[in-house]
């Protein structure tokens, strides 16, 4: 298409082509592109199809569809009008009851070239799905319908990632994540509580210029949002390095925007890209404002991230840059090392982890208290406690004992996607 | 006798089902019916009081805030925490934020497609809607021109075979009584509302390092960074952080700058656009002011504080009116609210008909519906929200009551602006009990909000100005320093109605924790005396045109912006040890 066109075809879209470049450029940067690609990304959605959308909602707070009212580049009258066809969402669309119901399977019929669905919130599967029902029906079978004739699925949120609130505590609805519930064409989740919208605005961007969805990691996140270790695109980062750390909410460290790992941030465990796409526009985001990751972008994030405001147990000063050293490290020395010096980090964690399943089983198996006496017993957060009296900043080594067999570390790690 | 059922209830927060019995075009009965769970009064046992807001906020995404924010009141309250005086001042612009922003959503996109057919704004003459919108005010987005280029972007997608959400429910509906240029002055002010409030909520973004799900809420103040050494006494006027000029500190007098720039862009948005709107649809259909009237009784449970006692004056003082006497408002009490299950799926062990105190709750849930759901069961239980009621009355919760309530209060700035629109509008007082009286409320409220941001960012800068820069008291922060065990409660407004947090703090961590909705009371289910709730009194009487097509009901359903997802929850008993496998717990404490 020739720069008249493109133009034209911006303009009938209710757009300038500054700001339509502008924003093309933020995208070929969320998708890890060379700036170069930018007139493309341009030309594909200034001319592409309006991509047929059935939006379903499982159980959910309605944050994930907030976070799409969000959008910014493209507007969010931009997507409604000309990017995207919402064939059905249940917040937006004018009809209900039996004729939204009809909305919903008349668009599933009608693009046998598949459209793409998108599901928000966790679905529950307790109580013959009597927990979450849209027109009387389970929203399992909702969901399972339309999935299977997507060309692809997005499930937004950590909800539907893998259940997210309504399945911590081993709540009482047997709420599960999409994946394992639908059927096994593409999937495409994007945890978060809520997703950032440039994110799913970048996986619809990505597919209409190249056709094909962005590169994913094991749990089917885009690489190119959870490739990278937030902790290691924080603006606060050299705080850390510095060992200036924030000891109190208010006093002189968290005043002067130092680093916020001592009151409990998680940003050095969880995978993602909020410190670059930020919220609002690219107005803040919680650690700029002043609060701590809770990690909301991690598997399982309320029971395993938790408490918010206990410090991690293992420092990592010790690995400055861990992901890009990981993956030099894998390239040189081979996956197995590279696991193992990932790992090092991450011990404590699956120590953790392993010492749940522990009183999980015991309670299975010999009622409930035996697992309080193995409560009772001595914390193996040991690694914690020195961390606790080692000199400020000081780096603490883990014990490579406690190093995980690398094959369990790349299955099981939350972070496992850079371990490959 | 026929009746209908819609399900689902679009442009709502949650999963809703209506059914209605229609006899001689009008409704006899109503049955509201949540039909979505999750239960995260479960979730929230054994956790870290203090990380209990983060969870309870994820109750609702729509009016995102409003629950973190009970719920760090309800710890406060427990532990005897004071904050200061700027950590109430950007708590009320948080959350006065979040409600302008959803006063104006409601209108525009959860009502307005009852009352407005999209197929007509298409065949609007531009020059004559310019007329309209001129005399309208002088809200800039008026010329011809505009209104061309809408609705041509409007037509090619509506004349499409893909128009989606701007498909009309009911083309040619004689409700749609709107000519087509006043449908496409709305359409066009229903489109740039949804840019408007992605803008203004730049200052929840700031104030809240995130949107939706703010994060910088404590129990004990606000985890945001104060201008080091505040902006008028530091030496070099910097502050430590990078400045980025595109994404200023909140707390710095470029990022207070900035928010008053989005809460006058707020101002004029409600004043120019907002009220005339609401005017437009109350002179369009004026029988609608009435129509749809709740129970009559209304509770405000009080927000806004404006000062920081232990009893401080709120902007919406705490009130209820009863049985439609607007002028006697009495005081709410927290021992007050009880529910009961007689209609909802749970049961209790003490009868479901019982009505128990949050305190005292005892409960778990009991479906005994149909999978899949074909109709609801009349007389037996048809929903997962509890029938909230007040000292056993029903009670309407929501804008209404509040400018009711506040009314009655005396409250001058409620007063003076509620007569002002009633006055354009030409209704009296007791005329706006309806549908679009509603409507009206909540642009009574908007108007006044957004004065009152401006105003709390003065008094906000002012204080960190002169070097008062305390957002938070770490006094309890340590949970050596809390008892054994204790109770603790907060009651507040969200944008929908009351909300009430509930929670027993023993040995650490949350062993009960309970929350009592706006919509909790506005969609509750009948209760043990067969007494509707509001939503479903209101629905009684209502005519409809064609059972086929039955927008009037949507009309009144949307009119209190109800959100099942906020409505739904469950409590727990007392005394049962932590579930799963979640075993965090404060420092010291194992």
């Amino acid at each position: 298409m020739d720069d008249q066109g493109l133009y034209a075809a911006l303009v009938q879209r209710g757009m300038t082509r500054r700001s339509f470049l502008k924003f093309s450029t933020a995208m070929a940067a969320a998708l890890a592109l060379p700036v170069s690609y930018a007139p493309r990304i341009a030309e594909a959605v200034a001319t592409a199809k309006r991509l047929p959308v059935i939006w379903v909602r499982a159980q959910t707070c309605g944050g994930n569809t907030e976070s799409f009212l969000r959008a910014a580049d493209p507007s969010i009258s931009t997507m409604l009008l000309e990017t995207l066809s919402i064939e059905y969402h249940e917040s937006l669309l004018a009809s209900a009851g039996a004729g939204t119901e009809l909305t919903r399977t008349e668009a599933m019929a009608r693009y046998p070239e598949g459209y793409v669905a998108v599901i928000e919130g966790a679905i529950p599967e307790g109580a013959s799905g009597a927990y979450c029902l849209v027109g009387g029906r389970p929203v399992r079978d909702v969901a399972r319908e339309v999935c299977d004739g997507a060309l692809a699925t997005i499930a937004v949120g950590s909800c539907a990632f893998d259940g997210g609130i309504a399945a911590a505590n081993n709540a009482l609805t047997d709420a599960k994540g999409v994946r394992g519930v639908v059927g096994d064409g593409t999937l495409i989740t994007l945890p978060g509580c809520p997703m950032n919208v440039v994110n799913l605005t970048s996986v619809i961007v990505h597919y209409l210029t190249f056709h094909e969805w962005p590169p994913l990691d094991q749990r089917n996140r885009p690489l190119s949002v959870y490739g990278n270790l937030i902790h290691n695109e924080c603006e606060r980062r050299p705080h850390f390095e510095f060992g200036e750390f924030a000891l109190s909410w208010g006093d002189e460290g968290a005043q002067r925007g130092w680093c916020l790992y001592k009151l409990g941030c998680k940003g050095p465990e969880s995978m993602g890209n909020c410190p670059t796409a930020r919220y609002g526009a690219g107005v803040s985001w919680n650690v700029r404002a002043g609060h701590g990751c809770v990690g909301c972008v991690m598997p399982d994030f309320w029971d395993q991230m938790g408490p918010a405001y206990k410090r991690l147990p293992a420092p990592v000063p010790f690995l400055p840059n861990v992901t890009t050293d990981m993956v030099g490290a894998a390239m040189v020395v081979g996956v197995g090392a590279a696991a193992g010096v990932h790992a090092l980090g991450m011990g404590v964690r699956f120590k953790r982890r392993a010492r749940n399943e522990r009183r999980e089983a015991l309670a299975a198996a010999e009622g409930v208290a035996v697992a309080e006496a193995v409560d009772a017993l001595p914390p193996d957060e040991v690694t914690a406690d020195a961390a606790g009296t080692a000199p400020e900043g000081a780096p603490v080594v883990t014990p490579v004992a406690d190093v995980p067999d690398p094959a369990t570390a790349e299955g099981d790690s939350p972070t496992g996607a850079e371990v490959r | 006798m026929a009746r209908i059922t819609i399900d689902p209830i679009t442009r709502i927060g949650g999963q809703l089902r209506v059914e209605a019995e229609i006899d001689a075009g009008r409704v006899s009965a109503a049955w509201s019916s949540a039909t979505m769970f999750r239960g995260i009064e479960t979730v929230l046992r054994g956790r870290d009081p203090r990380d209990a807001w983060l969870l309870a906020q994820r109750i609702c995404g729509t009016c995102t805030g409003v629950h973190g924010l009970a719920s760090v009141r309800a710890v406060e309250q427990a532990l005897g925490i004071t904050i200061p005086t700027n950590a109430r001042l950007i708590r009320n612009i948080l959350s006065g934020t979040v409600l302008v922003r959803d006063h104006v959503m409601t209108l525009y996109l959860a009502s307005l497609p009852d009352w407005v057919d999209s197929s007509a704004a298409i065949r609007a003459d531009p020059a004559a809607t310019s007329t309209l919108a001129s005399a309208q005010g002088a809200w800039p987005k008026s010329g011809s021109d505009y209104f061309k280029g809408v609705r041509d972007r409007l037509a090619a997608v509506v004349g499409s075979d893909q128009p989606g959400p701007f498909a009309p429910a009911w083309p040619g509906h004689p409700a749609y009584r709107l000519s087509p240029e006043q449908s496409l002055l709305l359409v066009a002010h229903a489109l740039e509302a949804l840019e408007w409030q992605r803008d203004f909520m730049r200052v929840l973004t700031l104030l809240g390092g995130k949107d939706t799900h703010p994060q910088t809420f404590l129990v004990g103040g606000m985890a945001l960074v104060p201008p080091w050494g505040g902006p008028a006494v530091s030496q070099t006027r910097q502050h430590p952080q990078v400045p980025d000029h595109n994404a200023p500190i909140a707390l710095s007098e470029e990022g207070i700058t900035l928010m008053r720039g989005l809460v006058a862009g707020a101002l004029a948005f409600v004043d120019q656009v907002l009220v005339p709107d609401t005017q437009l649809l109350l002179a369009t259909f004026p029988e609608w002011a009435k129509i749809g009237t709740g129970p009559g009784s209304y509770l405000c449970n009080g927000e806004y504080p404006l000062d920081d006692g232990k009893d401080a004056a709120r902007l919406f003082p705490a009130g209820h009116l009863t049985d439609g006497n607007l002028e006697r408002s009495e005081p709410v009490s927290e021992a007050s609210v009880g529910e009961t299950v007689q209609h909802a799926w749970y049961a209790y062990g003490s009868g479901d008909e019982s009505l128990l105190r949050p305190f005292e709750g005892e409960t778990v849930p009991s479906y005994t519906g149909q999978v899949p759901l074909v109709q609801l069961s009349d007389g037996a239980k048809y929903s997962w929200v509890k029938a909230a009621r007040l000292d056993g009355g029903v009670m309407e919760a929501g804008a209404l009551a509040r400018v009711l309530v506040a009314a009655a209060n005396g409250q001058s700035e409620v007063r003076l602006t509620l007569g002002r629109q009633l006055t354009a509008s030409g209704l009296a007082a007791d005329a706006m009990r309806g549908t679009l009286g509603r409507s009206l409320a909540r642009s009574i409220e908007a108007e006044v909000m957004t004065r009152k941001l401006d105003a709390w960012l003065w008094d906000l800068q002012s204080n960190l100005a002169t070097g008062d820069v305390a957002v938070t008291s770490v006094e309890r922060w340590d949970p050596a320093s809390w008892p054994d065990e204790v109770e603790g409660w907060s009651l507040g407004e969200g944008p929908r109605g009351a909300v009430g947090h509930w929670l027993r703090i023993r040995d650490k961590v949350v062993d009960h924790y309970q929350v009592v909705d706006g919509s909790t009371w506005n969609t509750s289910p009948r209760d043990a005396l067969g007494l509707p709730g509001p939503m479903e009194a209101a629905l009684a009487g209502v005519a409809v045109a064609d059972p086929a097509r039955p927008v009037e009901l949507l009309r009144v359903i949307h009119s209190f912006a109800p959100c099942a997802a906020c409505a739904a929850h469950v409590l727990q008993p007392a005394g049962a040890g932590p579930i799963g496998r979640h075993q965090h717990a404060p420092e010291g404490t194992r």
